[in-house]
């Protein structure tokens, strides 16, 4: 519990990076989720704050394909867009 | 919600009794089968109650509860879920029986155990009895993946079984794990927040749904729900504790096990992803429309139906019914050669010789045979639109076999794991119609049958975007029985009119959708949608679920094409349809530049779409005129079930709204291109 307490309130460690401009191929941590439904929905998808992901496809027009583990996600470039990312 | 809401129509499945939708006063311990989309519940729930419910490869197949018994238990299935919450229609039906159940079982997807035990958690947590189903057990072995089963149920505190629901292997355990559900291991610090909220909402189950905030739940008790915040404090802590649970349980032999599917990546980037959906759209369009609607409804059709079905029935009738007979021998240009009639006041039962001769000739592989019976009621029954005669014709050789067709096809897109992929490649595109890539599982559906997909639009967020995915539906989506009349008209017309139809029906579905993105308010909800593994669907599945929405179809359009078909007798024999017919023909023949006898297909098309489209079967015309026709009857209103569905799912304003402008656009936009083309 103690640890969940750091992540919510862990700052954005590099700004300006956010999902829909992810490079296709590479790893990285996610940094913000937005408040508010998308993100519990998210955390439930197994994604949250912290999380390393790969960036599996960029779509034309921004739609973002994701993987942790096995779990394939897509998420819409409106969304992507308010995720914040950090590359390792 | 009311409870009537729950109980939803989904097929042709045993449902809910309303009085009692949750069995409330039954002695009866509710079983209920609870996990993440496509974990296999609804192939458990077969097993264990019997009754089929669709099973697919995409989430939100189940978007309904459905019930059965198994021994002494009610057994549930329920919509997949991601939680417990409220946050869709889904959620809100799935949660409702959940806080219901006695026994939770919990099914797991082995493949995603990190997405999936946020639910086992959860449900855990509510202190709920539970057992865990570890599914896909076979998909572990061919991925080099183990679970250690007896730890993850150590740390659960919960049995733990290992099954492949595919294969069945493991469903005899399904009953000790029924038999032993028990509650979990409480997480310690929650429990105690979760003590001062039981006095007031009475379980466990319910004061956790109110501390995560749960709006729903909470006016029902009316006390305040917890903050985002605190939801998101409890979401937090609940992954954390999965994640570290997958760590101790879950053991990867090899890096190379981890799944790589070429076909799903390529099926998502529009730079491969449209080449291949234009490919499988071709071969669809190929089976169906060149082999199944040419060469199988041609024999079937032409020879069991009209040859030897009709033409015996017909013989028999005439052997006691007054009725003239006209035979033509049509030549290669299907021009008529030679005609010949019969008179028989008396059937042929008294004239023996006629009817040797009759016989002689009207079996000529050129011959052309009418009937014109002399009573009315023989005619309604036997004559060119017979009760009897043309229903039977219609559903048995004509769109039995393409609807089988177009079944399997629906069915082997959705078991591959090929739409969600859809989905995210068509994602930006739909966006500009207010529409994220979800709504492609709806749209797609409907070219199976609108009226179910029409219940799948519940699996799209906002208001917003349900009516604008129901009107595309209503308006232009043409259905499976439909399509198949369709492709049988144009089948042999050519690439032309195949290109106007589409150009058109295209053109309007943008049209629709843009003005109401543009009138409606509110923006498209971003698309969040998981990817389920790329297979090959299975044989034995892809039948079941053909043979049974099949089946379903056929009992539910019969009763509709006799009651069309009387429909439209009886119009025919008091006079009124060539009133009706008169009445439309300025529109009919003028603007439309069809025969008034095209407005027979407008009648029959308000009972069912398709069977508006088969009555253009008995009118000559050519082949633009049969453009234009089907393109007015794809546009016009929908099916009877589609607008009940309709009315209840959308409410009864706007489903009026749909049912009027249908008329107008049908004939407007139908006109139009009549204008044009002809």
């Amino acid at each position: 519990m103690h640890d969940a307490d750091i992540k919510r309130h862990a700052p954005t460690l590099v700004p300006g990076t956010s999902l829909d401009k992810a490079v296709k191929g590479t790893y990285f941590i996610i940094a913000d989720i937005p408040h508010g439904l998308h993100k519990v929905q998210l955390i439930r998808l197994g994604i949250s704050i912290g999380d390393k992901i790969i960036c599996l496809q960029r779509l034309p027009g921004g739609t973002i394909i994701i993987q942790k583990n096995r779990q394939e996600i897509a998420i819409g470039y409106h969304l992507a867009r308010e995720i914040k990312i950090q590359y390792i | 919600m009311a409870k009537s809401d729950i109980i939803e129509h989904k097929e042709k499945h045993r449902h809910i009794e309303p009085e009692n939708p949750l069995g409330l006063d039954s002695p009866r311990a509710k079983v209920v089968l609870a996990g993440n989309p496509n974990v296999g519940k609804s192939l458990i729930f077969n097993y264990l109650s019997g009754v089929y419910v669709d099973v697919s490869n995409f989430p939100g197949t189940t978007v309904a509860i459905t019930k059965g018994s198994y021994k002494e238990y009610d057994v549930y299935d329920t919509p997949g879920i991601y939680g417990v919450s409220s946050f869709n229609d889904e959620e809100k039906v799935a949660a409702e029986i959940i806080l219901e159940a006695d026994i939770i079982i919990n099914v797991v997807n082995s493949l995603y155990l990190e997405r999936d035990l946020f639910l086992t958690l959860q449900l855990i947590e509510m202190g709920k009895k539970v057992s865990v189903i570890l599914n896909f057990a076979d998909e572990l072995k061919k991925r080099n993946i183990k679970i250690n089963a007896k730890r993850l149920s150590d740390i659960l505190g919960v049995e733990v079984i290992n099954t492949s629901a595919v294969s069945k292997a493991g469903f005899e355990q399904l009953d000790y794990a029924i038999e032993n559900a028990r509650m979990g291991k409480q997480n310690e610090d929650l429990h105690k927040v979760l003590h001062n909220f039981l006095n007031r909402v009475g379980s466990q189950a319910e004061a956790l749904l109110v501390a995560e905030g749960d709006e729903y739940i909470s006016r029902k008790h009316g006390v305040e729900p917890g903050s985002a915040d605190d939801r998101e404090y409890i979401y937090i802590d609940r992954r954390n504790r999965v994640n570290e649970i997958v760590s101790f349980v879950e053991v990867e032999d090899t890096s190379k096990g981890r799944f790589f599917n070429l076909f799903g990546r390529l099926a998502v980037n529009p730079i491969t992803g449209i080449p291949i959906l234009l490919v499988l759209l071709s071969v669809i369009f190929f089976l169906i429309g060149d082999v199944v609607s040419q060469r199988i409804v041609n024999f079937t059709e032409n020879t069991i139906g009209k040859r030897y079905f009709e033409y015996y029935t017909k013989l028999l009738v005439a052997e006691y019914a007054s009725t003239d007979i006209t035979v033509n021998l049509l030549d290669d240009k299907e021009n008529v050669e030679e005609s010949k009639t019969f008179r028989i006041p008396d059937g042929f039962s008294t004239a023996v010789e006629m009817k040797n001769d009759f016989r002689k000739i009207s079996r000529l592989p050129n011959a052309e045979t009418e009937y014109h019976f002399h009573n009315p009621f023989v005619r309604l029954f036997f004559g060119e639109f017979g009760v009897i005669t043309m229903t039977i014709t219609y559903l048995l050789f004509l769109l039995l076999p393409l609807v089988i067709s177009f079944y399997i096809a629906m069915a082997m897109l959705e078991d591959s794991g090929y739409l969600p992929r859809l989905a995210t490649m068509l994602d930006r595109t739909l966006n500009r119609i207010g529409l994220n890539g979800r709504a492609v599982i709806p749209i797609l559906l409907g070219f199976g049958c609108v009226t179910m997909a029409t219940i799948t639009t519940r699996l799209l967020t906002t208001d917003k975007e349900k009516s604008i995915a129901n009107a595309i539906l209503q308006f232009t989506i043409p259905c499976s029985a439909q399509l198949a009349v369709i492709s049988v008209l144009l089948s042999g017309a050519g690439f032309k009119p195949l290109f106007i139809y589409v150009a058109v029906i295209f053109t309007v579905m943008i049209s629709i959708s843009t003005f109401m993105n543009k009138v409606l308010k509110g923006a498209a909800t971003p698309l969040l949608i998981d990817l389920p593994i790329m297979r090959m669907p299975k044989l034995d599945n892809l039948f079941k679920k053909t043979f049974f929405r099949t089946y379903g179809f056929m009992k539910e359009a019969y009763v509709w094409f006799f009651v069309g078909a009387l429909l439209i007798g009886v119009l025919e024999i008091t006079g009124l349809l060539f009133v009706f017919q008169d009445l439309l023909a300025p529109v009919t023949t003028a603007w439309l530049k069809l025969p008034k006898e095209a407005a027979n297909a407008f009648v029959m098309g308000m009972v069912r779409r398709d069977f508006g489209a088969a009555g253009l079967f008995a009118i000559e015309l050519t082949t633009m005129q049969i453009t234009v026709a089907i393109i007015t009857i794809t546009l016009f209103v929908p099916c009877i079930a589609s607008f009940m569905v309709m009315l209840k799912e959308r409410g009864i304003k706007e489903g009026l709204i749909v049912w009027f402008s249908a008329w107008i656009l049908a004939f407007f936009v139908g006109g139009l291109t009549a204008q044009i083309i002809i």
